[in-house]
C-alpha cells in the first residue's frame, strides 16, 4: 500500500509544505474551488499528499462494480438518487479531485495530481491567512439567515415557507447576497442528500431539524395562539442554526445540493422526507437494521483513539442529557414563575385599591406594577433560558447521535474489508483444492474462473482497506473539527447566556430601586 | 425529626413584630422551642413586675392545643366582645416537608451524592424555616396579649403563663371540630339575616365605611397571600432546579479534556451560588411578602369578627327596642323591657366604643406593619439582585478571559 503514498512529482520545496497541511485545518476548501473549473467537488481539505490512492479519474469500468457494494454501504441513503446523477457528473469530469467521495473508483492515478499540486503553494499562501482568520473566530465569511415564516396554502395541505437569506464574499456564489423561499421539507431534504453522499465516508453531516407532527397540525389548522408562534419560531430558529452549521463545514460548503439549496429559486420536491412515505418507512427500517447490526460488529480496534473518542462521546451524550433534562425543568419552572408573579401582580393591584389609607393604597398599586413589569422579566429569561442553553443542549445531543453514526459507518467498513478478506481466503482455499485434484479438462474452466475472483477479491480487499483507511482519517480530522468548533460554539453561546441573567438581575435593581422610595413615602 | 430553637437570641421573622408600647411590666417570649414527633413543645418565658405573679421571671411549656384554648377563651368572653381578638397562631404543620425528607431518604438512584447532600441540605433548612415561623407566630400571639390594655389583664392568660403543670387541654375532638365549624356557618347565616333585617339602620358613618372595607379587604387578601405562596412556591423550584443544573455541570466539566473544562465547571459552581441566592429570595418573598399577607388576613378576619358582634349587639338592641314598645302598649313587663333595653344600649354603645377604637388601632397597625415589610422587602431584593450581578459578571470575566 505503500506505493501510492509516492509523493506527489512537484518542485522540491513542495514536500515539506505538505507536511504542514497535514496538521493544518481544513482551511483550503473554499480557496481551492476558486481555483477550479467546476465548482462542486466535495474534497476533503488536505488534497494533495494523501489522497493520491483515491483519485476519481478512474475509467469508469471500475466503477461499475463497486455500484453494488456501495449500495449496501449505502444504507443510510435511502433516497432514490443514483449514483450517476447528473449532479454529480462535474465532479467526474474535474480534474484532478482526489477526493474521498461516492463515486471514487479505485484505480490509483498518482501523476494526475500534477496540475493541482502547482497550485498548491498560492492555496497554501492565502490558506495561511484564513488559518489566522480562523484562530480570530472568523469562519469562512458566509452568513446565513432564515426569517419571515409565511404560512403558504389552506388546511392540510399549508405549510410554512421560510425565507432564506445568505450574504457572503466568497466567489464561488454568483451574488454576494441573495434569498430564496423554502419549507421544512426542503430542509429535510437537503440533509438527506447531504447524509447520503458523506455520512458513510466519515463526515459528520449537521443533523437536521426535527419534524413534529403536532406542532405543525396545528400551524396548518390555524390556531393562531401562542403555542403555535412560539412553535414556528422554535423551528425557524432550530433551521437558521442548522444552516449555520452546515454552511461552517468547508466540505459540505462545496456541496453542489447545498449550493442549489442557497441559491435556486424553485427547488425540486423532496417527497422522501415525509414521515409516512414508502422512504420514510424503509429509513426506518434500515435504522433498525442499522441497531442490530451494531450489536453484532465485533471489531478489533487496533487503533486506541477510536475507542478511546467513542468512550468519550458516550459519556458526553449521557452528560448533556442529563443537563438537558435540568434545563428544561428549569424553563419550565421559571414560565410558572412568571404566570404567578403576573397572577399576584394583579391580586396586589386589587388590594391596593380595597386599601383605605391612601398612601398604603399608592404604595400596593405601585407593588403590583412592579411585580407586572417582574413577571415580563422572567418570561424573557425563560426565552433565553430555552433559546440558548436548551437548545444548544439539543443540537449537541444529536450531533452527537450523527459522530456516533459515523463511527458505527467505520465499523461497517472495516466489516465489509474483513467480509472481503475472508471470502478471498476462501476462494483461495478453493483454489488450492482444485490444483490438487486432478481432473484437467473439465476443471481447466473453472480453475479460470476461480483465478478471476481471486484477482476480483483481491482488488476488494486492497478497496477494503483503502476504504477503511480513508474513513479513519476522515473521522479523525472531522473529530478534531467537531471538537473546535463545539468549545467555541459552547462557550459563546454560555457567555451570551450569563450575560442574559445578569440583564435580568440589572433591571430587577431598577425596578426596586424605583418602588424603594415608594414605600417609605408610606406615611 | 427534633429541632430545637433558642428564639431569644436569634433573630425572628419580623414580619410579625408588634409595637411593644413600651411598657416593660408584662413581658412575654417564647425562649426555646422544641419539636418531637407530631407535636411541638413551647417554652413560654415571662418577666414582669406586675403584683399578681408570685415571681418576677418564670417559664412554663405550652402545647399548641393550649394557646387554642386561650384563644378560645378570650373569644367566649362577653367583656371582651368589643375588641379585636387577636387571631390564633396556625397549627404547627410539618407534615409537607417531613413527607418530603422521606421522599428524598427512599432514594432516587440517578442522583448523585453531591446532589442528595444538597438537596437534603435544603429540605432541613425549610424544615427549620416553617419551624421558626411556627414559633414566631406562637410568640406574636402571646405578645399582643401582652401589650393590649384590656387583655393582658384576663386571667385565663395569667393561668395560661404561670401555672406550672400542663393545663389538660386536649385538642379539640371530631365533634368539636365540626361543632365549631357549624357555628361558623351559624354565625356567617345570622349576619346575613341581620343585615337584612329592615329597620336595621346603620347609624355610624365610621361602621358603614369599615363593613364594606373589610369585606372587601379581607377577600382581596386572602387572595393575595394565596398567590403570593405559589410566586414563593415557584422561586423555590427554579432555585432547586439549578441543584442537578450545577451537578450536571460539574460532570461535564470534570469529563471534558479541553478548554471546555474549565468553563463548564466555572458555571457550575455559579449556579450553586446562584441557587443559594434564589433560595434566599425566595425565603424573604415568603417572609416579608406571604406571611405578612397571611397574618392580616387573620387579623382582618378578627375584625369582621368584632363588627359581627356589634352588629349582634345592635340588632339586640333594636329588639329590645320592639320589644319596649310592644310592652308599653300592652302596659305589660315594662320595667323588664326597660331595663332589658338599656343593657342592651348600653352594651351596644360599649362595644361600639371600643370597636372603634380597636378598628383605627387596626388600621395604624396594618399600615406601619406593611410599611416596614414593603421596604424590607425591596431592600432585600435590592441587595440579592445585586449580589447576583457581581457573582454574574466575576464569571464572565472569568469566563472571557480564558483562551
Amino acid at each position: 500500500m505503500a506505493a501510492e503514498r509516492e509523493p506527489p512529482p512537484l518542485g522540491d520545496a513542495k514536500p515539506t509544505d505538505f507536511e504542514e497541511l497535514e496538521d493544518g485545518e481544513d482551511l483550503f476548501t473554499s480557496t481551492v474551488s476558486t481555483l477550479e473549473s467546476s465548482p462542486s467537488s466535495p474534497e476533503p481539505a488536505s488534497l494533495p499528499a494523501e489522497d493520491v490512492s483515491t483519485n476519481s479519474n478512474g475509467p469508469r469500468p471500475a466503477e461499475v462494480v463497486l455500484d453494488d457494494d456501495r449500495e449496501d454501504l449505502f444504507a443510510e441513503a435511502t433516497e432514490e438518487v443514483s449514483l450517476d446523477s447528473p449532479e454529480r457528473e462535474p465532479i467526474l469530469s474535474s480534474e484532478p479531485s482526489p477526493a474521498v467521495t461516492p463515486v471514487t473508483p479505485t484505480t490509483l492515478i498518482a501523476p494526475r495530481i500534477e496540475s493541482k499540486s502547482m497550485s498548491a503553494p498560492v492555496i497554501f499562501d492565502r490558506s495561511r491567512e484564513e488559518i489566522d482568520e480562523e484562530a480570530n473566530g472568523d469562519v469562512f465569511d458566509i452568513e446565513i439567515g432564515v426569517s419571515d415564516p409565511e404560512k403558504v396554502g389552506d388546511g392540510m395541505n399549508a405549510y410554512m415557507a421560510y425565507r432564506v437569506t445568505t450574504k457572503t464574499s466568497l466567489s464561488m456564489f454568483s451574488k454576494s447576497e441573495f434569498s430564496v423561499k423554502r419549507r421544512f421539507s426542503d430542509f429535510l431534504g437537503l440533509h438527506s442528500k447531504l447524509a447520503s453522499k458523506y455520512l458513510h465516508v466519515g463526515y459528520i453531516v449537521p443533523p437536521a431539524p426535527e419534524k413534529s407532527i403536532v406542532g405543525m397540525t396545528k400551524v396548518k389548522v390555524g390556531k393562531e395562539d401562542s403555542s403555535s408562534t412560539e412553535f414556528v419560531e422554535k423551528r425557524r430558529a432550530a433551521l437558521e442554526r442548522y444552516l449555520q452549521r452546515t454552511v461552517k463545514h468547508p466540505t459540505l460548503l462545496q456541496d453542489p445540493d447545498l449550493r442549489q439549496f442557497l441559491e435556486s429559486s424553485e427547488l425540486p420536491r423532496a417527497v422522501n422526507t415525509q414521515a409516512l412515505s414508502g422512504a420514510g418507512i424503509l429509513r426506518m427500517v434500515n435504522k433498525a437494521a442499522d441497531a442490530v447490526n451494531k450489536m453484532t460488529i465485533k471489531m478489533n480496534e487496533s487503533d486506541a483513539w477510536f475507542e478511546e473518542k467513542q468512550q468519550q462521546f458516550e459519556n458526553l451524550d449521557q452528560q448533556l442529557r442529563k443537563l438537558h433534562a435540568s434545563v428544561e425543568a428549569l424553563v419550565c419552572h421559571r414560565k410558572e414563575l412568571s404566570a404567578n408573579t403576573a397572577a399576584f401582580a394583579k391580586s396586589a393591584a386589587m388590594l391596593g385599591n380595597s386599601e383605605d389609607h391612601t398612601a398604603l393604597s399608592r404604595a400596593l398599586s405601585q407593588l403590583a406594577e412592579v411585580e407586572e413589569k417582574i413577571d415580563q422579566l422572567h418570561q424573557e429569561q425563560a426565552f433565553a433560558d430555552f433559546y440558548m442553553f436548551s437548545e444548544l443542549l439539543s443540537d449537541y445531543i444529536r450531533l452527537i447521535a450523527a459522530v456516533k453514526g459515523v463511527f458505527d459507518h467505520r465499523m461497517k467498513c472495516w466489516q465489509k474489508w474483513e467480509d472481503a478478506q475472508i471470502t478471498l481466503l476462501k476462494k483461495r482455499e478453493t483454489e488450492a483444492k482444485m490444483m490438487v485434484a486432478n481432473k484437467p479438462d473439465k476443471i481447466q474452466q473453472a480453475k479460470n474462473e476461480i483465478r478471476e475472483e481471486i484477482e476480483e477479491w483481491e482488488a476488494k480487499v486492497q478497496q477494503g482497506e483503502r476504504d477503511f483507511e480513508q474513513i479513519s482519517k476522515t473521522i479523525r480530522k472531522e473529530v478534531g473539527r467537531f471538537e473546535k468548533e463545539r468549545v467555541k460554539d459552547f462557550k459563546t453561546v454560555i457567555i451570551k447566556y450569563l450575560e442574559s441573567l445578569v440583564q435580568t438581575q440589572q433591571q430587577l435593581i431598577k425596578y426596586w430601586e424605583a418602588f424603594l422610595p415608594e414605600a417609605k413615602a408610606i406615611a | 425529626m427534633e429541632g430545637r430553637q433558642e428564639a431569644g437570641k436569634e433573630s425572628k421573622p419580623s414580619s410579625l413584630s408588634v409595637d411593644l408600647q413600651g411598657d416593660s411590666s408584662l413581658q412575654v417570649e417564647i425562649s426555646d422551642a422544641v419539636s418531637e414527633r407530631d407535636k411541638v413543645k413551647f417554652t413560654v418565658q415571662t418577666k414582669s413586675c406586675l403584683p399578681h405573679f408570685a415571681q418576677t421571671e418564670f417559664s412554663v411549656v405550652r402545647q399548641h392545643e393550649e394557646f387554642i384554648w386561650l384563644h378560645d377563651a378570650y373569644v367566649e368572653n362577653e367583656e371582651y366582645a368589643g375588641l379585636i381578638i387577636p387571631p390564633a397562631p396556625p397549627r404547627p404543620d410539618f407534615e409537607a416537608s417531613r413527607e418530603k425528607l422521606q421522599k428524598l431518604g427512599e432514594g432516587d438512584s440517578s442522583i448523585t451524592r453531591e446532589e442528595f447532600a444538597k438537596m437534603k441540605q435544603e429540605l432541613e433548612a425549610e424544615y427549620l424555616a416553617i419551624f421558626k415561623k411556627t414559633v414566631a407566630m406562637h410568640e406574636v400571639f402571646l405578645q399582643r396579649l401582652a401589650a393590649h390594655p384590656t387583655l393582658r389583664r384576663d386571667h385565663n392568660f395569667f393561668v395560661f403563663l404561670e401555672y406550672g403543670q400542663d393545663l389538660s387541654v386536649r385538642g379539640k375532638n371530631r365533634k368539636e371540630l365540626l361543632g365549631g365549624f357549624l357555628r361558623n356557618i351559624v354565625k356567617s347565616a345570622d349576619e346575613a339575616l341581620i343585615t337584612s333585617m329592615s329597620g336595621l339602620k346603620e347609624v355610624d358613618d365610621f361602621f358603614e365605611h369599615e363593613r364594606t372595607f373589610l369585606l372587601e379587604y379581607h377577600s382581596r387578601i386572602r387572595d393575595a397571600c394565596l398567590r403570593a405562596d405559589r410566586v414563593m412556591h415557584s422561586h423555590k423550584c427554579l432555585a432547586d432546579d439549578y441543584i442537578p443544573i450545577s451537578a450536571a455541570l460539574n460532570s461535564l466539566g470534570t469529563q471534558e479534556v479541553n478548554q471546555l473544562k474549565t468553563s463548564f465547571l466555572k458555571l457550575a459552581e455559579l449556579f450553586e451560588r446562584l441557587r443559594k441566592l434564589e433560595g434566599r429570595v425566595a425565603s424573604d418573598e415568603d417572609l416579608k411578602l406571604s406571611d405578612m399577607l397571611r397574618y392580616y388576613m387573620r387579623d382582618s378576619q378578627a375584625a369582621k369578627d368584632l363588627l359581627y358582634r356589634r352588629l349582634r349587639a345592635l340588632a339586640d338592641y333594636e329588639n329590645a327596642n320592639k320589644a319596649l314598645d310592644k310592652a308599653r302598649t300592652r302596659n305589660r313587663e315594662v320595667r323588664t323591657a326597660e331595663s332589658h333595653q338599656q343593657l342592651c344600649c348600653q352594651r351596644f354603645e360599649r362595644l361600639s366604643d371600643s370597636a372603634k377604637q380597636e378598628l383605627m388601632d387596626f388600621k395604624s397597625r396594618r399600615v406601619s406593619s406593611f410599611r416596614k415589610n414593603l421596604i424590607e422587602l425591596a431592600e432585600l431584593e435590592l441587595k440579592h439582585a445585586k449580589a447576583s450581578t457581581l457573582l454574574l459578571r466575576n464569571t464572565l470575566v472569568a469566563l472571557k478571559g480564558e483562551p
